[in-house]
């Protein structure tokens, strides 16, 4: 008993090791991959100087941001200043603890589930942590006492609430489908064929909702660039801005990872390792967000609230009618 | 619903268009592999040439650092027993310097010039003062033949007065005589 205890608590410590260094790792070249990539779309070539195709870039930022003195600005609210990148960083991080990355391993006779933890209400785990993520960016806002921050903050929050509200409806056919909240159940049920065949427009929805969560660049209005400076972490300088950035690209690597597990079958696919599927998919994804954010110029405020508002949520309802109409008539 | 085809058609044309910039070749420059060809009177480092026998051709008159638009030149003048005049040291602080040129065009001995030599950074701005020996060169520069005190009139070890290239001979204050 207690040895079989022992025996689960190891392979969990395992796992999440094995999950964080990934994450971190494939987050840190994620923004390589970002530059290289967005350089290509615009003609340029990219970081080229460190290391082969600026291949050692990650490496070279990481020891400039650990170095970079870590400023905190007069007049900030230091607890919460200190606290926010944190909250951003950590909530990106355990999302990704209820998304499955591979099919079921046998070892030792004893069955491992290729998640961190297969929690019954997965999905709402998810929904729960990326709403609270919006308080690292309005606390982070808020507590630096400047007006970019602030307005940043502000911007952000409106936008991830707006957002998360066709986030959450544009899945509840999935759910309908899969009768399951668990993400688990979920890449079971798109044993036959992936959601996305089914769902075009739930796909369509959660994606751009998606990127608007991830503060991605048509929706990247919480730091916009050219009007506030950076954002909501304008005053952040050395790790902590490292922190957020981290936060970002692990959030886009998350919701890759769902878009991946929720339409496109998961790890599931032919030939090759369940969780090179994955990757693969997740990183199909990241470069379409790429591939967006080098085409599509950033929307205005009033735009940006107008598609939530009045384009994504009544298609997503629509498109719960719709389901449970067909669902209805199937059965 | 024509405007949601309209809407979508410009997104799909947007898209291809940076899909098809994934294909072209990059148009940067690699700057230190590969340098642009300057233009002909490109201006950068400042160098003090000297004249065709080799001596120093600056004859510390000011003029450059007078018209020195950030007064980055600056200068203390001596006299050689031999009647030459030269700086006794000469300093430019090229990280004030605009390459404006203006030195080069003031200068009457064709002693201050520019070269085409851009890439001198530095770490420190102290060491961008450059003295006399830093600037001094051994070659004429752009202006081969020149050699301002065979033209001066005064009297140097290039000859007395009335000697110098295109000089008449002094006239006789003390005679009437033509």
């Amino acid at each position: 008993m207690m040895l079989n205890w022992l025996a689960g608590f190891l392979v969990l410590i395992i796992k999440l090791t094995v999950v964080l260094f990934f994450l971190l790792f494939v987050a840190a070249y994620l923004v390589w991959v970002e530059r290289k990539f967005l350089a290509r779309l615009q003609i340029r070539y990219g970081p080229n100087r460190a290391g082969k195709f600026g291949l050692l870039q990650p490496l070279a930022d990481v020891v400039k941001m650990l170095t970079k003195e870590d400023t905190v600005p007069d007049g900030a609210d230091k607890a919460f200043f200190l606290i926010a990148p944190a909250i951003v960083a950590t909530t990106a991080f355990v999302m990704f603890a209820v998304v499955p990355f591979g099919s079921d391993l046998t070892l030792f006779g004893r069955k491992i589930p290729m998640v961190v933890t297969d929690l019954n209400i997965g999905l709402l785990f998810v929904f729960a942590l990326s709403s609270l993520g919006v308080y690292g960016v309005a606390l982070g806002g808020w507590a630096s006492n400047s007006k970019y921050g602030l307005l940043g903050g502000i911007r952000g929050a409106a936008q991830m609430i707006s957002y998360e509200l066709s986030l959450g409806l544009s899945l509840i056919p999935i759910i309908m489908l899969a009768h399951s909240f668990s993400i688990v159940d979920i890449v079971d049920a798109q044993a036959s064929y992936p959601f996305i065949v089914v769902q075009p427009v739930a796909f369509i929805i959660f994606m751009i909702s998606a990127m608007a969560e991830s503060k991605r660049i048509p929706f990247d209005l919480p730091e916009a660039e050219n009007e506030l400076v950076a954002g909501y972490h304008t005053e952040y300088s050395g790790m902590r801005f490292g922190l957020f950035f981290l936060g970002e690209y692990v959030n886009m690597m998350v919701f890759g990872g769902i878009v991946s597990v929720l339409f496109l079958g998961g790890w599931r696919g032919p030939f090759l390792p369940s969780f090179l599927w994955l990757f693969i998919k997740i990183l199909l994804v990241a470069l379409f967000m790429i591939w967006v954010r080098g085409t599509l110029p950033r929307l205005r405020y009033d735009q940006l609230m107008t598609i939530g508002w009045k384009v994504l949520i009544p298609v997503a309802l629509l498109n719960i009618l719709a389901t449970a109409a067909v669902g209805v008539m199937i059965h | 619903m024509e405007q949601v085809v309209e809407a979508v058609k410009a997104l799909a044309a947007g898209f291809a268009e940076t899909f098809k910039h994934l294909f072209r070749k990059p148009i940067t420059e690699q700057y230190p592999e590969y340098k642009r060809p300057l233009p002909e009177r490109a201006r950068g480092r400042i160098i003090l040439t000297r004249d065709p026998d080799g001596e120093e051709r600056c004859v510390s008159c000011f003029l450059c650092s007078a018209v020195c638009p950030v007064t980055c030149i600056s200068m203390e003048g001596d006299e050689k027993p031999n009647g030459r005049r030269y700086p006794l040291w000469f300093r430019i602080n090229f990280a004030r310097c605009i390459y404006c040129g203006l030195c080069e065009e003031a200068c009457p001995t064709s002693a201050i010039q520019l070269t085409p030599d851009y890439e001198f950074s530095k770490s420190t701005p102290l060491d961008f003062i450059y003295e006399k020996e830093d600037l001094l060169v051994d070659h004429q520069g752009k202006d081969k033949n020149y050699n301002y005190y065979r033209y001066a009139g005064i009297t140097t070890d290039e000859g007395k007065k009335g000697e110098h290239i295109g000089e008449d001979k002094p006239v006789d204050v003390k005679s009437n005589l033509p």
